[in-house]
């Protein structure tokens, strides 16, 4: 009775406050849940714009976490999931909260750490090595430690490394529950090895005493997808101008607004809707 | 690394209009605070001084329940709106999440609290001024809610001004029902948590003295035009 007559205040002053918003001149929009790095690395401002005007649907993109960006919309609370760990993103379709999975780009993670490389990392191919020497070192080292993709690929790397983290984790290894940018700033402040995506480091703007120390493994491959929310277990999901949010991002003329964003003459992800296994 | 010169050429930036929608976000902050505070006003005074007036069982644990919420953390009342306005919550079907209906409704939440508390106190203090000549007046308690709000209108505006710091400073509850998103949900205190975030600490820096200055500017032009009232009534 308490609860209902509460629903009923909070949904008055709710809907009261509809009366004040601002006037909605875009009626046609969907809500797509995407990650930090795509937002935080300047990403959405060249793509978004060319879509709408192609389109006339705006994209209000809410930037989270790979695993809270599911989880919104799991609640059915976004239209389309653009999003960066493959495994997460096969158990959000096989729970069926999605429809179909499209890869859409990719581009790398890399190691980054304090330019004195206190773990003598710097200059190695082999990522796993990399993680070996860390925990063996015990040099410190932030985790993002919120489910995001970078998460699931950095606690991927330690397993590869044959590291086993619930057992040698210490002082060293700070999970600081943050995206991206929060997690370099705070790696920068402590002299701490980190892992980042590409796109975010080349945009980010504190690097201070932060550089590079480990790239180009192929274990660092780092593989975005766009999945529309099923419509049938959420009818209020906006299927028809999701979908086309989608397959604009993969056709010809998505893939090269993509690639053709770049920062300080660096490309930041690279197209490949068109490779199967991707 | 964080040098004057760069929060300064960062805030001209702001200033200038030359850099994003800086005037948007400014005034879309203003549009969710005030309306949540102004709405909170309008039931909060009210039933401040309803709860100051009346007498009935339970009276005192609701006040200690007020006082305490008064320090309601943010983030939480954030998660309760993102739940219940969540497609899957109990108010899902209304499709308010990620709007800034949802960021007005918990700053409403934020500061009513802290707007019935200090009514409360304020005009029960009065009261203890008021009650034999209202009483021999003739004028029931509730009857006298007008007149003891209307006197105590000066030193309610403080009040006012507790709930409006409330609401312009909290990034926490927003950031959650609101998403941040871009030219439709980002506020000032959202946009300096991104900006820190994406490690460009002058402009976040220079967002913060926006922030700031403009909350100086209200609260000035507040107590302003509550010392002229005051002046203007005291030499009636």
């Amino acid at each position: 009775m308490l609860r209902r007559t509460f629903l009923t205040a909070l949904a008055a002053t709710t809907i009261a406050f509809t009366a004040f918003g601002p006037a909605s001149a875009e009626d046609r929009f969907i809500t797509v849940a995407s990650t930090t790095s795509t937002q935080d690395s300047g990403l959405f401002n060249v793509l978004l714009p060319a879509f709408t005007a192609k389109t006339g649907i705006t994209v209000k993109v809410v930037a989270q976490g790979t695993g809270q960006a599911l989880d919104t919309a799991r609640r059915g609370d976004a239209d389309v999931v653009f999003v960066h760990a493959k495994a997460q993103e096969e158990k959000f379709l096989a729970e069926g909260f999605g429809v179909k999975r499209y890869p859409v780009m990719y581009n790398d993670f890399i190691v980054v750490g304090p330019k004195a490389d206190p773990a003598g990392i710097a200059g190695g191919k082999d990522v796993a090595t990399a993680f070996k020497t860390m925990a063996d070192k015990k040099v410190p080292f932030v985790s993002r430690g919120d489910k995001s993709g970078t998460n699931t690929a950095e606690l991927k790397l330690w397993q590869v490394a044959g590291v086993d983290l619930a057992a040698v984790r210490g002082d060293w290894y700070r999970e600081i529950g943050q995206g991206m940018g929060a997690t370099l700033n705070t790696a920068g402040a402590m002299g701490a090895y980190t892992l980042s995506d590409r796109a975010t480091w080349l945009a980010f703007a504190n690097k201070g005493d932060l550089v590079v120390v480990v790239e180009g493994d192929k274990k660092l491959f780092n593989q975005y997808g766009a999945m529309l929310v099923n419509p049938e277990k959420f009818p209020t999901v906006k299927a028809k101008d999701g979908q086309a949010f989608i397959d604009w991002l993969v056709s010809p003329e998505g893939q090269a607004v993509i690639a053709s964003y770049k920062i300080n003459g660096t490309q930041l992800f690279f197209p490949n809707a068109t490779d199967p296994k991707a | 690394m964080l040098q004057d010169v760069s929060i300064i050429s960062a805030l001209w930036k702001i200033i200038s209009g030359g850099d994003g929608d800086f005037y948007s976000i400014i005034l879309l902050s203003l549009e969710v605070t005030l309306t949540a505070v102004t709405l909170a006003g309008c039931v909060g005074l009210p039933l401040g001084a309803m709860l100051a007036l009346t007498r009935f069982r339970g009276r005192l644990p609701i006040i200690v329940v007020i006082n305490t919420l008064m320090g309601f953390p943010p983030v939480v009342a954030g998660l309760v709106v993102f739940l219940l306005l969540s497609r899957s919550g109990p108010l899902g079907g209304l499709g308010l999440l990620f709007t800034p209906q949802a960021m007005m409704t918990a700053q409403f939440i934020l500061v009513l609290p802290i707007i019935v508390a200090l009514t409360r106190q304020t005009v029960e203090d009065l009261w203890s001024e008021y009650a034999d000549h209202m009483t021999s007046l003739g004028v029931g308690r509730i009857g006298s809610i007008p007149t003891l709000l209307w006197d105590a209108r000066f030193s309610l505006v403080t009040t006012m001004l507790a709930g409006l710091g409330r609401a312009s400073a909290e990034v926490g509850a927003i950031l959650i029902v609101g998403g941040n998103i871009a030219g439709y949900t980002r506020t000032m205190t959202t946009s300096i948590a991104l900006e820190t975030s994406k490690g460009d600490l002058p402009l976040a820096m220079a967002l913060g003295v926006v922030l700031i200055t403009i909350t100086l500017c209200i609260n000035g032009l507040a107590y302003g035009v509550s010392r002229i009232g005051a002046k203007l009534a005291g030499g009636r």
